[in-house]
């Protein structure tokens, strides 16, 4: 394990620091606000003591993230495989674009959470959210799971914020409520989750809590809605070619 | 039964020559429009003129030269502010409540400041160069330039550049999607670029895998969809392009429908076939200037700032300002595409009347960034119908660093600009995916057109560069004192930064 001491350092020399680190596991100290860790990274391994900067794990190739503290902005942006875990909450624009991988958050996140995730053949994202999402969360997905069990709010209030899911053409959003979220679009179906639909969560959640000391048992009973693209009717835009 | 309602006649009319037809029924085969097709009983190839898009494919092909496509002789009532393309389209929309859909740069009547700029030439005062005999520098390379020189101990100088993209000419092609276009034409241009010297461009598509060898050669684009962007992506183009926008339809995004995702093209852009591929308007992580600075920065911290990125923004009002905010972003070039830039598939509204004309948005720019003193940490690339090696000449005078070309390479590449690329059909192989007419590009015969023309365009600029008595494109870039405008106004003139002929 190669320790690293953020203090004082700015992001480049971090980011260098961990790059020409040959042991393949790292643990950072006193980080602050720096930005691009582990962007682009490949085959090693970062926990990270303090609260990172904006881009943590941009582009990520594989490799584990672990963050003892909050995250900030476009954490797991464009993110392509491997594991983000923050045990705290996120800020905004979390894992947009994310092709693969998995990024689990133990608190809460902001607007704008999963973007346009999308998924291909064997990758699969996942966003699993153990708090509240803000506004605009999976706009325009594609592909991929997320995940919002909304664990600590009070009864029949609302897990999930504005224009969820806007644009959705694929994928599935998971919310642990049986309150829909306010005004769905009609191209997304809101639907309680079948025990087939649970199947696909279960592992995710089972994840989740071991990573964070939570009982998956008692999740996994509570109510779950799913969302998904209502193939009847599609987003279209209608052209008449000109 | 067409609805008598709402008929459109045929803007074009196929004249055959009966003296030459032989009824070979080549046209018939040649033509995925349905146009030309034998009559049996009449033993004559009839035309189904409303089908014809005016591709000129017939045309050429006909061994006979038989066939000519002419305007349709049929006419509304003249009227010079209800135009018949204005009817026809309220005609459309009246039958479908559709949204307008065009391809290629707009056919507007707007002014076109190329043809109203003439450049100097040298005579007694100054002698002229012969290219034929000297050495005409036209070697260019983009990135970040302002720095301080900085030598060792022993004088010698440190290189402390930022990469560089090194250009033997200046002229590169611009971004097509693999998806808008096929993948001749990705193939055609890769080895013309590598063959030339310069870049090619891969578009938001993604990079497919046969040409992963070029990579040296090869601009990859990060488009708000991201498709196929990943670290690998990043790391084996030349540069990176951050697509924020495109001068043929500012401010909006793509839309390539799910019949389109097949194939290579879904494998390319890593989406399953039959899914649409949406790329978001904004990129939903860049809503400020800010933003855009830490996406610039984390492509170079995921590429070790090994590749320079390109920001490419349409030209739009205020561009000077968002050109300056893009130099302080730590972007190494920036690329505008005017507002008269091609496009496989736009609205028709937003094609015909958003942006503004890139000579005007150069000039800004340009004069902008001197006056700010970061005019050097950025190099600047034109796109947005740059016709000819003139048009080149006149952009790197306002102050362009490169040029960037599209139509003019799918033209060499047999386009004809019949504007019809959204219907997939392109009878010349280039905006469609069937397999039956992609392969009517060779890839090999189409790049050697594509290095002849950019290779007569580079001699065409060496040419007038000597006859302006300057050897270097460095010595002609920013050098407005070699243009003189015609049919000017005063502020036109003043935006431009040059005097009017005469002056």
């Amino acid at each position: 394990m190669k320790k690293i001491n953020a203090a004082g350092i700015c992001f480049k020399e971090l980011n260098q620091k961990i790059a020409q680190s040959t042991d393949k596991n790292i643990e950072i100290e006193n980080c602050l606000g720096h930005r691009y860790i582990g962007a682009g990274l490949s085959g090693k391994n970062i926990k990270i003591n303090g609260v990172p900067g904006n881009a943590l794990g941009a582009y990520l190739v594989n490799g584990r993230i672990v963050v003892n503290g909050n995250a900030q902005d476009a954490t797991g942006d464009t993110m392509d495989n491997g594991e983000i875990v923050i045990h705290g909450s996120c800020g905004d624009g979390v894992g947009y674009s994310m092709r693969g991988g998995k990024i689990l958050i133990k608190g809460d996140v902001g607007y704008r959470a999963g973007i346009h995730m999308k998924a291909y053949k064997t990758k699969m994202p996942v966003l699993v959210i153990g708090g509240r999402a803000g506004s605009f969360l999976g706009e325009y997905q594609a592909g991929g799971l997320i995940i919002v069990l909304g664990l600590g709010t009070a009864a029949g209030m609302p897990i999930v914020h504005n224009f969820c899911g806007t644009g959705m053409h694929g994928g599935q959003m998971f919310l642990r409520t049986s309150k829909p979220p306010y005004a769905v679009p009609g191209q997304v179906l809101v639907k309680e989750a079948s025990e087939d639909d649970m199947s696909v969560v279960e592992p995710h959640v089972r994840s989740f809590c071991k990573e964070f000391g939570r009982e998956a048992e008692k999740i996994l009973q509570d109510k779950f809605l799913v969302l998904t693209p209502n193939k009847k009717n599609p987003y279209r835009e209608f052209y008449v070619y000109n | 039964m067409k609805n008598t309602l709402g008929y459109i006649f045929p803007t074009f009319t196929i004249l055959r020559d009966k003296n030459k037809c032989v009824n070979c029924r080549i046209c018939e085969k040649e033509c995925a429009n349905g146009v030309h097709i034998y009559d049996v009983k009449k033993h004559a190839m009839q035309s189904h003129d409303d089908m014809c898009v005016d591709c000129q494919r017939c045309v050429a092909i006909c061994p006979e030269h038989a066939l000519q496509v002419v305007v349709s002789q049929n006419t509304m009532r003249p009227n010079n502010n209800w135009a018949s393309t204005q009817i026809n389209e309220i005609n459309l929309q009246a039958s479908s409540s559709g949204v307008l859909l065009s391809s290629m740069g707009t056919p507007n009547d707007y002014p076109v400041y190329w043809d109203k700029m003439l450049i100097n030439a040298s005579q007694v005062t100054n002698p002229s160069i012969d290219p034929l005999r000297e050495p005409m520098e036209t070697r260019t390379f983009l990135g970040k330039k302002g720095v301080s020189i900085v030598r060792d101990k022993n004088g010698k100088i440190i290189d402390n550049l930022t990469p560089q993209l090194e250009m033997q000419l200046p002229i590169l092609f611009s971004a097509m999607s693999y998806g808008s276009v096929s993948y001749n034409v990705h193939e055609a241009l890769a080895k013309a670029a590598k063959a030339l010297g310069t870049f090619y461009n891969t578009g938001e598509g993604g990079l497919h895998n046969d040409f992963k060898k070029y990579g040296d050669n090869t601009i990859v684009q990060v488009a708000s969809g991201r498709f196929g962007v990943t670290k690998n992506y990043l790391e084996i183009g030349a540069a990176i392009e951050v697509k924020m926008g495109q001068g043929a339809k500012p401010g909006i995004g793509g839309h390539l429908p799910g019949s389109k995702i097949v194939g290579d093209i879904a494998k390319t852009r890593m989406i399953p076939e039959g899914t649409d591929a949406i790329s978001p308007a904004p990129h939903h992580d860049i809503y400020s200037i800010e933003d855009l600075k830490q996406l610039v920065y984390s492509l170079k911290e995921a590429t070790e700032y090994k590749k320079p990125v390109i920001v490419k923004v349409a030209a739009v009002h205020n561009i000077a300002a968002i050109a300056s905010g893009i130099a302080r972003t730590g972007a190494d070039i920036i690329a505008i595409d005017g507002f008269r830039g091609g496009t496989g598939a736009a609205p028709t509204r937003m094609r015909d009347n958003f942006g503004i004309p890139i000579e005007l948005a150069l000039a800004s720019v340009d004069r902008q960034l001197r006056e700010e003193g970061i005019r050097d940490n950025i190099s600047i690339i034109v796109s947005g119908s740059i016709r000819s090696s003139a048009d080149a000449v006149k952009a790197i005078a306002l102050g362009a660093d490169a040029v960037s070309i599209a139509t003019a390479a799918l033209i060499a590449l047999g386009c004809h600009l019949c504007r019809a690329c959204h219907q997939g059909k392109c009878n010349w192989g280039i905006a469609t995916q069937r397999p039956e007419l992609v392969k009517r590009l060779d890839p090999d015969e189409g790049s050697q057109r594509l290095i002849n023309l950019v290779t007569a365009w580079n001699l065409e600029i060496k040419e007038m560069m000597g006859a302006m008595g300057i050897n270097s494109i460095e010595a002609l870039r920013g050098n407005r004192l070699m243009l003189r405008g015609v049919g000017l106004n005063m502020k036109e003139l003043e935006v431009l930064g040059i005097k009017h002929a005469g002056e």
